[in-house]
């Protein structure tokens, strides 16, 4: 098996105030992949990206980055790796091209101004290279901070809510450059809040809530479970038994015999709902009104981390 | 070693101190005047000379160690507390870059510029007073290990420092008076006995009177117990600094 791009094992922090953030967590991340962390404010999420990449103390376990371990070979752990921060952390009186510049130099690497060109240009930012990053709106500023962990050519890409207060268009934008890099090779974790995007573009999905990894599952078994929907039929006059034919079908009956409940996978229903429906009408049954349910993953999220 | 990084950010802290060139500069040459215009040719002209030495010229080492001094310490401490202030910190920490290395880079930019200053007041002197220094070399090692060791102080003071308050608080409640205590504007023998005795507990002292001896060869105290008290104060910035690292103090969580 190939080794993970990262692997997390009983990763534990405790804050001095005291507050427990992470309860030993293990997660592994596959080279290539794209991770999306899912979780409410204050879950873990951005306590785990930070002890990874070495700014926050982990208070028990280890990391290792590509099998190297992020504490004592921080060297080859740190040079993989780029973040970007939640927060618009940058220096505001510096030029785009500086800040850029200077990161790649922190970072050890060689000058390269071609490859520094190359990366404005993907995120649209090469026309203000030589703006003042005060200058700048909120979308750009954000821009330039993936621009800045992109600039040390980095094998694996944290990015921390990169959506959070951005408009639709840089959105997209922003998805396409992270499709891109996934495209080269780039292995890419993300934290959202918006479940539409992890979707979108996760490979797998992590659910964490209150310092625990309480879910870790490939995205299109999540999308199965998703796709699961319920037909509910309010019967205008109560049933006891239900009849042979409409049991076959798959529909059950429920709350005292008022409604009859039909399941189905949305993708590929066993029985069409007109079929049903004419099943119970040749049954005799009348109904009042019907509704429709889907389960999403918002469900199944808002599910795990409100036990 | 991480050379790259380590210039990265010897270059960002001085690019900040040539972008605002005119403000780095003026400012201790205008102070610089204004102490030998008050001191020198006001009240110096009424002193008569010490150890053999006009006042106006036995004021030049303490003069440039007073700048010296506060300019390591305030360009130091802020240069590391802006980051943290501005969270800008973060890439440093995530950077593939030791802590000796980050040390190198901010304390040596630093202390490069405080050097910088130094040098410029020792010129703009030159115009006040006849300039003579006896050991050239000797008055760079200690301009040399003034500028770091201070640098160092400053930079634990960035990384203590919580707000912008406690950044000013420790220059002016600690750096100042020592500075005007440890015998820069007099020579600490001329004290009674109990304020000289008080006064060898003030790592100034050594500074001041190391560099002097390097122009006049006049000195409060040994040369080599100067130096020896300037490596000590300097190790021991050092190790609070590997401490503060290594706990991740004020700076990891």
């Amino acid at each position: 098996m190939q080794q993970p791009a990262i692997a997390v094992r009983g990763v534990s922090k405790t804050y001095a105030t005291g507050l427990t953030a992470l309860k030993a967590v293990n997660l592994d991340i596959e080279p290539g992949e794209i991770f999306a962390l899912l979780g409410p404010n204050g879950a873990g999420k951005t306590t785990l990206i930070n002890i990874i990449c070495g700014i926050v103390m982990k208070s028990g376990g280890t990391v290792l980055v590509n099998g190297h371990d992020n504490i004592t070979d921080y060297r080859a752990a740190r040079s993989l790796i780029g973040l970007v921060p939640q927060e618009l952390h940058l220096s505001i009186f510096e030029t785009v091209w500086n800040t850029i510049s200077f990161s790649r130099t922190l970072f050890g690497k060689p000058r390269n101004d071609a490859y520094l060109e190359k990366v404005l240009r993907q995120l649209s930012l090469w026309d203000k290279r030589d703006s003042k990053i005060m200058a700048l709106s909120g979308g750009m500023k954000r821009r330039v901070l993936i621009a800045k962990a992109l600039a040390n050519e980095p094998r694996i890409l944290f990015l921390d809510e990169p959506t959070a207060g951005v408009d639709v268009e840089l959105r997209q934008d922003m998805w396409q450059v992270v499709r891109e890099l996934r495209d080269t090779g780039v292995t890419i974790i993300l934290t959202t809040h918006y479940i539409e995007e992890a979707e979108d573009l996760a490979d797998r999905v992590g659910v964490i809530s209150k310092g625990e990894l309480i879910l870790v599952e490939e995205k299109k078994v999540l999308m199965k479970k998703m796709g699961q929907k319920q037909l509910m039929l309010e019967l205008s006059t109560p049933l006891t038994k239900l009849p042979k034919k409409l049991a076959d079908l798959g529909l059950e009956l429920r709350r005292d015999g008022h409604e009859l409940l039909y399941k189905y996978d949305m993708r590929s229903p066993k029985h069409s709902i007109a079929e049903v429906l004419a099943a119970v009408t040749a049954a005799k049954l009348r109904f009042g009104d019907l509704h429709t349910e889907q389960s999403s993953l918002e469900d199944i999220f808002m599910g795990l981390v409100q036990r | 070693m991480n050379w790259r990084g380590v210039w990265a950010i010897f270059q960002y802290e001085m690019a900040r101190f040539f972008r605002t060139l005119g403000q780095s500069l003026i400012s201790p040459v205008i102070s610089t005047v204004l102490y030998f215009v008050v001191f020198g040719a006001a009240i110096g002209s009424r002193i008569q000379n010490v150890d053999g030495v006009s006042y106006g010229a036995f004021i030049v080492p303490g003069l440039v160690m007073l700048s010296l001094l506060t300019q390591s310490v305030s360009n130091a401490s802020f240069g590391i507390y802006f980051p943290r202030f501005t969270g800008t910190i973060y890439e440093y920490l995530s950077a593939p870059i030791s802590t000796m290395e980050m040390v190198l880079g901010f304390v040596g930019a630093a202390a490069a510029k405080s050097l910088l200053i130094g040098l410029i007041i020792l010129v703009t002197s030159a115009f006040f007073v006849p300039l003579h220094i006896a050991h050239p070399l000797w008055m760079v090692v200690f301009l040399l290990l003034t500028a770091l060791t201070f640098s160092l102080f400053g930079f634990l003071i960035g990384l203590w420092a919580d707000g912008f308050e406690k950044l000013q608080i420790i220059p002016l409640l600690v750096i100042t008076p020592l500075t005007f205590l440890g015998g820069s504007f007099y020579p600490i023998s001329i004290l009674p006995p109990f304020w000289h005795a008080v006064s060898l507990f003030n790592p100034v002292v050594y500074l001041v009177s190391g560099f002097r001896w390097s122009f006049n060869e006049v000195s409060d105290v040994s040369v080599w117990v100067s130096l020896a008290m300037t490596l000590v104060f300097m190790s021991v910035c050092l190790g609070a600094v590997a401490w503060i690292f290594r706990t991740g103090y004020r700076l990891k969580n």
